[in-house]
């Protein structure tokens, strides 16, 4: 076979293979970010102890979410949108499109940033829900907390992974770990910002007053284990002059 | 008319069923052609992404087979790997694609994973090895039959390694609380990626001390 057939069956092939790909993903990709906004809003529902499914999540979301905020750095809610008449209140930012890890970059980078939150009101029931972005070991993890009206103690939360170890450091976004968090504060006694993070070698290892803030870690997950820890500290931390406000 | 016959009556003659039957056994990809071993080890401390690797590579091998094996004779020599790698890549990826429009949450076990099936040795193994030079129904069955090979050893595995390393078999609890209470612990060992190999190694003991005709002469 000569080099001019090895040229031309190979950009022959590496166009054809080009061409079924980027269709692939072009068709696909409406239902793709469909899904990706529907387990969006299972995470934040599921923060607030809801157990949605695929289908009722969309319904679930536009009953118990009453509002989403956005808040600026100095903790200024900037947007309102208010889920009842689909309409904002203030502003024009649905909190729901805010890209919480992009945000996070800003800040780091020093730039103006803004920050989304969730109102979830059900009965008897109103928790204040925070997004969470961070680093596990292999990769991203994200989650929501649920803050009860005190803005101090926690009603519920829920925790993902992209590709965390199985079995490790995935457990995470098992209900047996994020469900320790219930009751947990992240404000000490004096007002004092301290967050809740995932202790190695059980709770039990804290002295009395310490155990609010702490929840069992992970065993052979302790990177994840950590970078949880780490992920709710800092993204909390951001929210702090919110929630003291 | 009868030709026709013949031929549908074929599909399933003897030598094409031992395509998918050697694979099971004599022939199986991790524990006698000892391919894809590093997946093996990966994907198997649980039951469901043990399960859902299994299946995609199954998927994954047979389609690229018949793929190859439709292109088998215009591919130059001298860049055939490079055909076979695109082809898989391609496969993968659209494969990814699909779960996460239409079953996001399999997807999602599964995104850790993809990466690995490009680069599963059976695959480019039984591309190299039969595709290459077989009709596209024999490479299919050759596909499926290596793919049944690999899932029920990463099932195995997967059975094991769950149920002793962490008490639960598909996210159920299986071993219950009593025995914890009584004492009983999980092997931490059976999560880490040794207790694999010493897994397979203990399937390919049991293997070849109930086949000789496996074991090799030195």
């Amino acid at each position: 076979m000569s080099n001019s057939y090895i040229f031309r069956y190979a950009a022959i092939m590496v166009i054809l293979v080009a061409v079924i790909l980027s269709s692939a993903a072009m068709i696909l990709k409406p239902l793709q970010d469909k899904n990706i906004a529907i387990s969006k809003m299972r995470g934040i529902l599921e923060a607030c102890n809801l157990q949605p499914t695929a289908e009722d999540a969309v319904p679930m979301y536009e009953t118990y979410i009453a509002r989403e905020v956005v808040i600026d750095p100095r903790g200024e809610e900037i947007s309102i949108y208010d889920m009842k008449s689909k309409q904002f209140i203030t502003g024009n930012t649905r909190a729901f499109d805010v890209n919480l890890k992009i945000q996070l970059k800003r800040k780091a980078a020093g730039e103006d940033y803004i920050l989304p939150l969730y109102m979830y009101i059900n009965q008897n029931d109103t928790l204040l829900v925070i997004p969470v972005q961070g680093r596990g070991l292999w990769g991203p993890i994200y989650g929501n907390i649920a803050l009860k009206t005190d803005r101090n103690t926690i009603g519920g939360a829920r925790f993902f992974h992209d590709k965390e170890t199985p079995g490790l450091g995935a457990e995470i976004d098992q209900h047996w770990f994020s469900d320790q968090f219930k009751g947990k504060q992240i404000f000490d006694e004096n007002g004092k910002f301290i967050s809740v993070r995932p202790i190695k070698g059980g709770v039990g290892k804290l002295p009395e007053n310490q155990r609010i803030h702490g929840v069992d870690a992970i065993s052979g997950g302790t990177i994840t284990s950590n970078g949880l820890g780490n992920m709710i500290e800092d993204v909390m931390g951001i929210y702090v002059v919110y929630l003291t406000k | 008319m009868s030709k026709q016959q013949k031929e549908r009556e074929s599909l399933f003659s003897p030598r094409y069923r031992k395509l998918i039957r050697n694979p099971l056994s004599i022939e199986n990809p991790i524990t006698v052609q000892v391919l894809g071993i590093c997946s093996a080890l990966a994907v198997t401390t649980k039951l469901k992404p043990a399960f859902v690797m299994a299946l995609s590579v199954t998927v994954v091998v047979a389609l690229a087979n018949v793929v190859i094996s439709l292109l088998r004779n215009g591919i130059p020599p001298r860049i055939r790997i490079i055909v076979q790698l695109t082809v898989v890549a391609a496969l993968v990826i659209l494969v990814d694609q699909v779960l996460k429009a239409f079953v996001y949450d399999v997807s999602k076990q599964l995104s850790v994973f993809v990466g690995l099936i490009i680069t599963n040795c059976i695959l480019m193994g039984r591309l190299e090895a039969f595709a290459m030079a077989n009709k596209p129904w024999p490479a299919f069955l050759d596909g499926i039959g290596n793919g049944l090979g690999y899932s029920w050893i990463l099932i195995a595995l997967g059975f094991f390694r769950e149920l002793f390393g962490n008490g639960t078999l598909w996210g159920y609890r299986i071993i219950p609380q009593s025995f914890y209470e009584a004492g009983y612990s999980n092997n931490g060992l059976l999560i880490l990626p040794p207790a694999a190999l010493i897994l397979v190694g203990t399937i390919i003991w049991i293997q070849r001390s109930r086949n000789r005709s496996l074991i090799e002469e030195y």
